[in-house]
């Protein structure tokens, strides 16, 4: 959308990793119904989270003194996840040792390493696909004092300067404002990176450093999942008798 | 005690989400015998604010703020905590618009509030603590979750919760906290908004297309569709990537997530990632010359055939049907 024009000769980014199950996994739950059952699934960089270490690198690419960052809070479970973002790009990576239990202990555990840092940018996916929140993002805005867009659908820096393009209902609005500043990326900011031989060499030498969690009570909890209701089977109509359709969505459906 | 709801309005008209958000909030005051109150930001005339009581809101707190004219975050989410403590809420209710994903986690945060993004449900309340369910895993779940914390944060996604005209008075406030400059950090520069469509997100019923209808002149057919019936269009991943449609259509797992009362898939295959973003709409209609597509196996009507033949007949026979 916009051309690429980072005028900048430093450039600290921070890209915030959330480790998730494949998009075509098969959901299904444990214990009652209380945990999501971990048996066989694949696990990935959230979609959303490429994109944002995708466009960290083209900004980097673009500037003499740039760096990123990769973060993720997870057990030891997650770091393949991150060393696959060491490998598409990042330059180092941090692990927060911890099961993320809430939106709420992500954010203040991000918060509390990015705090002494100074990052000219820090990156999110628009949300995590698993339990589908939107919220770190803005949490961690709020945390770090510093202004947040969290579903961006582009952007584009100039010397200090961000131009922002959001989505809102039925069209979008374009926002300034001076870095730092945290961003949630959406489809469209950049295409996702695939790792090559290269990369995942070059992922072996590079730093991944675990920083021990600090102890924070989460606020929310997930206490039982259900599986969507089935419809039943499709009634299919004749298409030589579309009056069926329209009879059926007035008088069983009752929607039109 | 209270339940303090924050209303959003767009250039001064409060919209469809807006007053759901206003009876949630009060169907949530019911529940815990207390008063809802809504906060709401910008020029808006008393009439327009006046609505509100007769969706239960029995006190409006307005704010106007030459700097407030458009949308700064920051700002807005200061006001929505300073107003939830002034008036001692327990629960804050935000709409889970774009511009609600963006408020709630900072109310959340300021508040040390125990925030749930897109519920479906009226929760249940016991002592200090709230349960309500909301989608999880990309439509592929229903999650409950609880919150313990003194103060809730509830955002409420469009379409889960009708509106409910109940009859009532809104007192009106003028609400004038203070607010740091730091919480001036964005500035809107322009907004583009396409105003003869309805909103994809709201819309009740949404007229979905396809790489079926291979090229973006066929479209000419699916607006004239949408038109009859209210609704708004949306397409598929592919559709948008080949610029037929604007990426703004496209709904899914990487797009936007929808569930309207009626949505209606014409060649559209139904692959996982769309149905993420369209399964929990209410009625799902699919209209596919393959009897194989495996979006019927998630469907609740279908008609098996050719998009060019059916959509054009649904269409005469809807007009006969409006007419009557
Ligand atoms: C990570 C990832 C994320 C993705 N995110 C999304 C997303 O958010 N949203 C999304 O939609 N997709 C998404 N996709 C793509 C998705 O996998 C499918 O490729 C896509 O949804 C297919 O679009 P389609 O159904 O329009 O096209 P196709 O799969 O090509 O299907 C076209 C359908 O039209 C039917 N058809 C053809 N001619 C006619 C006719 N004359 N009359 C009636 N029917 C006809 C065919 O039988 C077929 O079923 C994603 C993919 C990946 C890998
Ligand atoms: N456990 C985590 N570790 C690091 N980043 C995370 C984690 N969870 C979420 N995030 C980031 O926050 C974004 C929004 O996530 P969420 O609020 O969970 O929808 C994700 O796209 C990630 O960039």
């Amino acid at each position: 959308m916009y051309k690429i024009d980072y005028k900048r000769t430093h450039m600290k980014i921070l890209v915030c990793i959330s480790n998730v199950p494949d998009t075509t996994s098969r959901i299904t739950f444990t214990n009652n119904n209380t945990e999501f059952n971990t048996t066989g699934i694949q696990y990935i960089i959230n979609p959303y989270d490429e994109i944002a270490l995708a466009k960290a690198i083209e900004i980097t690419a673009n500037t003499t003194n740039g760096s990123i960052t990769a973060i993720t809070v997870g057990d030891s479970n997650t770091e393949p996840t991150i060393r696959k973002a060491l490998a598409i790009g990042a330059d180092n990576a941090i692990r927060i040792n911890a099961s993320p239990t809430d939106s709420w202990f992500v954010a203040k555990q991000i918060a509390n390493y990015a705090k002494n840092e100074k990052f000219d940018l820090i990156l999110t996916g628009k949300e995590s696909i698993d339990y589908n929140g939107t919220q770190v993002t803005a949490m961690l805005g709020e945390l770090l004092n510093i202004p947040s867009v969290s579903i961006a659908k582009g952007f584009h820096i100039d010397n200090n300067q961000i131009t922002v393009e959001r989505e809102i209902e039925g069209g979008k609005e374009v926002i300034t404002a001076s870095l730092p500043i945290i961003i949630g990326t959406a489809e469209g900011v950049a295409e996702a990176k695939i790792p090559n031989m290269r990369g995942i060499m070059a992922a072996r030498s590079k730093p991944l450093e675990v920083i021990e969690a600090i102890s924070i009570e989460p606020l929310t909890k997930t206490i039982a999942f259900e599986t969507p209701p089935s419809r039943g089977t499709v009634k299919l109509i004749d298409e030589n008798n579309i009056n069926e359709l329209i009879d059926l969505l007035h008088s069983e459906a009752k929607v039109i | 005690m209270s339940v303090l709801v924050y209303i959003e309005n767009e250039e001064g008209i409060l919209k469809k989400s807006a007053f759901e958000a206003a009876s949630y909030g009060k169907e949530i005051a019911n529940l815990l015998n207390t008063e809802a109150i809504s906060v709401i930001i910008g020029d808006i005339d008393t009439s327009e604010l006046q609505k509100l009581g007769n969706y239960g809101i029995s006190k409006v707190l307005h704010v106007t703020n030459e700097n407030l004219k458009s949308f700064v975050n920051q700002a807005y989410a200061s006001i929505i905590a300073k107003a939830a403590e002034n008036e001692a809420a327990s629960i804050v209710i935000l709409s889970n618009t774009f511009s609600g994903k963006g408020l709630a986690p900072r109310v959340a945060t300021k508040l040390e509030a125990g925030l749930v993004v897109g519920a479906k449900t009226i929760p249940t309340i016991q002592g200090d603590t709230l349960e309500v369910q909301k989608m999880a895993f990309s439509n592929k779940a229903i999650a409950t979750v609880a919150v313990h914390s003194p103060v809730k944060v509830v955002t409420i996604n469009p379409n889960a919760f009708a509106a409910k005209e109940i009859g009532g008075v809104a007192q009106i406030e003028n609400f004038t906290p203070e607010i740091a400059a730091t919480d001036f950090n964005t500035i809107v520069k322009e907004i583009v908004r396409a105003t003869d469509k309805i909103s994809l997100p709201e819309a009740e019923i949404v007229v979905s297309a396809g790489r079926g209808l291979k090229s973006p002149e066929n479209w000419e057919m699916i607006e004239e569709l949408a038109k009859i019936l209210g609704a708004a269009t949306a397409c598929s991943k592919p559709v948008s990537d080949a610029n037929w449609r604007p990426h703004s259509e496209h709904v899914g797992q990487t797009g936007i997530v929808i569930s309207p009362n009626l949505y209606i898939a014409i060649g559209i295959s139904g692959a996982i990632q769309h149905l993420a973003g369209v399964s929990s709409s209410k009625t799902i209609v699919v209209i596919n010359k393959d009897p194989e597509a495996p979006f019927f196996k998630v469907a609740d009507y279908g008609i098996v055939g050719d998009a060019f033949v059916i959509v054009p007949q649904l269409i005469a026979a809807l007009k006969a049907y409006k007419s009557n």
